[in-house]
């Protein structure tokens, strides 16, 4: 018998400053995937100390602006949004 | 920055027109845009690339946005202007990419049936863009580049 699941890998989309403390324009999660935008907060800080600096940069879920407590799925389009400086 | 090239790069209906272009941006086709027969003000903004900040040496700019939430803010907050100030008409055109000093980063142009609303809306939409939405832009000097807004 086959036994067969898709996992799926949750997929971080990086900008600007962001792309430069990570080093890549998108960061995957595969493992222990964080299930609220606070916690995948928490997992950034620690992975790159770096955005301590920063803290608290903001985060995108589906293009929209996200709230500490929001769920996380590996669905959703996620965003780190640095500070914004255009104009 | 190449990649977001990859998306839609505007959101147009007969009222709002906003864009993201990699091209030099034209006053006047965001001008044109706003004309209308029941206004009679019109304000435009244009923000331009500086050579001297904080006392360095600019030597160009570069813009990234995350550009289908760009646009998606900058569709909101034109939807609250037009709601908010009576406003008829806007047009906001932001470059992407590199800029050179003196050219041309944003123009907004916005058209009411008085003057100061139209004041009123064409400033608070430069705010609220500069406070809002997700574009980044990078000084590079003689000496090195760097993020604005990002240095601790």
């Amino acid at each position: 018998m086959l036994i067969s699941f898709t996992f799926v890998n949750m997929k971080i989309l990086c900008f600007g400053l962001a792309a430069e403390i990570i080093g890549q324009r998108e960061y995957i999660i595969s493992d222990e995937q964080p299930s609220t935008v606070e916690a995948l907060r928490g997992h950034l800080l620690e992975q790159f100390p770096q955005f301590r600096e920063y803290h608290p940069f903001m985060l995108a879920v589906n293009q929209v602006y996200a709230l500490a407590e929001q769920q996380l799925s590996s669905n959703d389009e996620i965003a780190i949004i640095p500070p914004v400086s255009g104009g | 920055m190449m990649k977001s090239l990859s998306y839609p790069l505007s959101v147009v209906d007969s009222q709002i027109d906003i864009q993201l272009k990699a091209e030099p941006l034209s006053v006047m086709d965001c001008y044109n845009f706003v004309v209308d027969e029941h206004c009679g003000g019109i304000d435009l903004f244009v923000g331009t690339v500086r050579r001297w900040n904080k006392g360095h040496e600019i030597t160009k700019l570069e813009f990234e946005s995350y550009a289908p939430m760009a646009l998606s803010e900058l569709k909101k907050i034109a939807n609250h202007a037009k709601a908010h100030f009576e406003a008829k008409k806007i047009s906001i055109h932001h470059r992407i990419g590199t800029v050179g000093i003196t050219e041309i980063a944003v123009v907004i142009a916005v058209s009411c049936k008085h003057r100061s609303a139209a004041f009123d809306t064409c400033a608070y939409l430069i705010d609220t863009l500069k406070e809002k939405v997700p574009i980044w832009k990078k000084e590079y000097k003689v000496d090195g580049s760097y993020w604005v807004n990002a240095r601790p």
